[in-house]
C-alpha cells in the first residue's frame, strides 16, 4: 500500500506533533462531524464503511453503536488499550507515533455515542505511553480540540487515561469495565451487553485503539474510499503484528486479504538463517495453530478465509515458528500463558488451564506416558463450548491444533512413562 | 498517611471519576501508595480503602489480582524479562536465565544487595523488540527493548551501582 492510513508517522515521522498533525488535516473530521453532522449520521456514515473491531471480534463498529439503549444518558466510551495478546504490539505502536490521529478517532466515537466521557483503559506496563496521552490531551483542551462546547457546539468531551495493572483478561471487554470500576477484572455475564449497561451500569461502547484510529479518514474520505481497501466483508487497512522467527519483525499496514506469504516473505523478509517455516498463530496465543502448508501461506488474511482453513484471524498478530521447533513447547508456553492470566471466575477455564498446565509440565520435563496426550486432550474437550469467555476456549486452540496437526511432536515428548 | 503528604494527587486520581464512583479510582491509588512505600501493606490496604469507600479486603484482592501491584518488599528495581511466547523465540527466556546466573539468583529472587529482583513475565506488546525487558521501581515502569545479554548486564550494573551509592 503506497499511502498508510493508520501508520501514518511511516509517512510523516513528526505526526506526533500536534501542530503537524493539524497542519495535514487534523481534526477537521472531528469539526465538520460536531457542526455539521447528527451522530446519528455519523454512525450511518461508519456503518456503510464496513469498518470491523480491530481487536479481535471483527464485530461491525457502527453497528456496536447502534446497540446503544436509546435515550438513557449519560453515556460512556471506553478505549481498550489493554494489548496484551502475546505478539501484539500495533496498538502501542499507534498510540505512540501517531496519537492525535488515535485521539481524534476516540473524540469522533464519543460523538458518535453521545458519550461526554471516555476512558481509555491502558494496560499498566504503558506507564510511560499513558503519561505521554494525559500531556497530550492537555495540550489538546488548551487548543479546544477538547473540553467544553467543542467548536462552538452544545457538545463537551473530556478523556480520561487509566491504568490496569497487569491481567491480560482486562482486554476482555467486561472485564475491562469491571476493572475500571475498581474491581477485580473478571468477566461479566452476558446479556447484558455493555451497550445497554456497561461503566457504571450505564451504555457504554467499548473499541480497540486501532478500530478507534480508523474513523478520522473514514469521516474524512467517505465510506465508499474506506471500502476501496481491503475485500468486501473485510473492508480497510489492518495492522499485523508480526513477530517469531522472521527477518523484520515489525507491524504493517496492509489491506485485509494479503497473504501470510506476502506478509512473511516479502515484508517480513524470511525466516532467519535459511530455516523452513513450520507453523504460524495467526491471531498470538488465541488462535489454532497452522502448519505453514503452500496452501496455508496462500490464504488471504481476513475474517472470513482463516475459518476455511482451520484457525482464525482474530487480533491478526502473526507468530512465525520454524523448523527447530517443537509444537508440544510451543503448547507448554501458550498454556503457561493462560494458566496464569485465567481469572478464576468459571471453573473449566480455572481448573482445565491448571490441569492441561500440569500434563504439559510432564511432557516438557520428559516424564509423560502416551496415555498422558489423550488425557491432555480430554482436559481441553472438557474446556471447549464452556467457559464464560473467550479466554478459556482461545486457552486450549494451540493444544487441540497442536496435537491434532502435530502429533509426532508431542508423541516425541512421551517417555519413560509409557 | 498518603492524604497527609499527597492530597493534590489523590485529589486530582479522585476527578477522573463521578463522584459516586470513587472506587474506580482504587487502582490509581494503590499505584501511589506503593510508589510512595515500594509495597504494599496491610496498613496502606486499610488506608486506599478509607479513600474510596470500599473494604480492606477488597482492596487487598487487587493486590493479589494484579501483576504489578507487591505486598512484598523486592529489590529497589524490579527488572521483569519477558519470558513469552514471542520473545522465547528470540532469545527472552536466554536472557532471563543468564542474567539470573550471573547475579547468582534464580528468576523471582533478589540480589544480596537487595537492588534488583529479577522475575519473568508474560507478555509486554515489545515482541518486534525482543528481547525485551521492563523495569519497575517508584518511579514507574520503563521498557527496554532490542536488548543482549551485554546490553543488560550493562544497565544491572548501572542499577547496583546506583544503589550502593545510594
Amino acid at each position: 500500500m503506497a499511502e498508510h492510513i493508520l501508520l501514518r508517522h511511516l509517512d510523516v515521522p513528526d505526526i506526533d506533533q500536534l501542530d503537524v498533525y493539524v497542519k495535514l488535516g487534523g481534526f477537521e473530521a472531528l469539526r465538520q462531524a460536531v457542526t455539521g453532522k447528527t451522530p446519528a449520521e455519523v454512525i450511518e456514515i461508519v456503518k456503510a464503511s464496513g469498518l470491523r473491531g480491530r481487536g479481535g471480534a471483527g464485530f461491525p463498529a457502527g453497528v456496536k453503536w447502534s446497540f446503544l439503549t436509546p435515550n438513557v444518558f449519560p453515556r460512556y466510551v471506553v478505549v481498550n488499550a489493554d494489548e496484551s495478546e502475546p505478539g501484539t504490539f500495533k496498538d502501542r505502536e499507534i498510540m505512540e507515533r501517531n496519537p492525535y490521529q488515535f485521539l481524534e478517532g476516540v473524540a469522533l466515537c464519543a460523538y458518535a455515542a453521545q458519550a461526554e466521557t471516555a476512558y481509555i483503559y491502558c494496560r499498566g506496563e504503558f506507564w510511560d505511553l499513558a503519561r505521554r496521552l494525559e500531556e497530550r490531551i492537555t495540550e489538546l483542551e488548551a487548543r479546544r480540540f477538547l473540553g467544553r462546547n467543542l467548536f462552538g457546539s452544545p457538545y463537551s468531551l473530556n478523556i480520561h487515561v487509566h491504568l490496569g495493572a497487569g491481567a491480560y483478561i482486562c482486554g476482555e471487554e467486561t472485564a475491562l469495565l469491571e476493572s475500571l470500576e475498581g474491581k477485580l477484572g473478571q468477566p461479566r455475564l452476558r446479556p447484558p451487553f455493555p451497550a445497554a449497561k456497561g461503566l457504571y451500569g450505564r451504555p457504554t461502547v467499548v473499541n480497540n485503539v486501532e478500530t478507534l484510529t480508523n474513523l478520522p479518514p473514514i469521516l474524512a474520505r467517505g465510506a465508499d474510499w474506506y471500502r476501496t481497501i481491503g475485500t468486501p466483508q473485510s473492508p480497510g487497512p489492518k495492522v499485523f503484528c508480526l513477530s517469531g522467527h522472521v527477518n523484520h519483525p515489525g507491524n504493517y499496514e496492509l489491506p485485509l486479504g494479503t497473504t501470510f506469504r506476502t506478509l512473511i516473505f516479502e515484508h517480513g523478509g524470511g525466516l532467519p538463517n535459511g530455516r523452513a517455516i513450520k507453523a504460524i498463530l495467526p491471531a498470538g496465543a488465541s488462535a489454532p495453530l497452522l502448519r505453514a502448508t503452500d496452501e496455508v501461506l496462500d490464504t488471504p488474511m481476513d475474517y472470513e478465509s482463516l475459518p476455511k482453513v482451520g484457525s482464525m484471524l482474530g487480533s491478526a498478530s502473526i507468530i512465525v515458528i520454524d523448523e527447530t521447533v517443537d509444537i508440544a513447547w510451543v503448547a507448554w508456553k501458550t498454556t503457561r500463558f493462560f494458566k496464569h492470566e485465567s481469572c478464576g471466575k468459571c471453573t473449566p477455564c480455572r481448573e482445565g488451564t491448571y490441569w492441561m498446565q500440569h500434563v504439559l509440565d510432564r511432557l516438557h520435563a520428559g516424564g509423560a506416558a502416551a496415555a498422558d496426550i489423550d488425557l491432555l486432550e480430554a482436559v481441553a474437550h472438557g474446556m471447549q463450548g464452556k467457559c464464560l469467555c473467550p479466554l478459556g476456549e482461545f486457552a486450549v486452540m494451540p493444544v487441540l491444533s497442536g496435537i491434532e496437526r502435530f502429533r509426532p511432536d508431542f508423541a516425541a515428548r512421551v517417555g519413560n512413562g509409557q | 498517611m498518603l492524604k497527609d503528604t499527597h492530597p493534590s494527587e489523590i485529589e486530582a486520581i479522585l476527578a477522573h471519576y463521578p463522584p459516586d464512583q470513587k472506587r474506580s479510582a482504587a487502582m490509581p491509588l494503590l499505584y501511589l501508595a506503593q510508589q510512595e512505600y515500594g509495597y504494599l501493606t496491610p496498613a496502606t490496604l486499610e488506608e486506599v480503602a478509607s479513600l474510596v469507600g470500599v473494604s480492606a479486603t477488597q482492596i487487598g484482592s487487587l493486590v493479589g489480582f494484579y501483576s504489578l501491584y507487591h505486598d512484598e518488599a523486592g529489590g529497589k528495581v524490579r527488572m521483569q524479562v519477558c519470558v513469552d511466547l514471542p520473545c522465547a523465540l528470540r532469545g527472552g527466556e536466554t536472557l532471563a536465565d543468564t542474567v539470573c546466573a550471573q547475579l547468582g539468583i534464580r528468576l523471582g529472587e533478589t540480589t544480596a544487595d537487595g537492588a534488583v529482583t529479577v522475575e519473568g513475565v508474560m507478555c509486554l506488546a515489545g515482541c518486534d523488540k525482543a528481547p525485551v525487558f521492563q523495569s519497575q521501581d517508584s518511579a514507574g515502569i520503563h521498557y527496554h527493548e532490542n536488548q543482549t545479554i551485554e546490553s543488560a548486564k550493562a544497565w544491572l550494573d548501572q542499577v547496583r551501582r546506583g544503589a550502593s551509592d545510594g
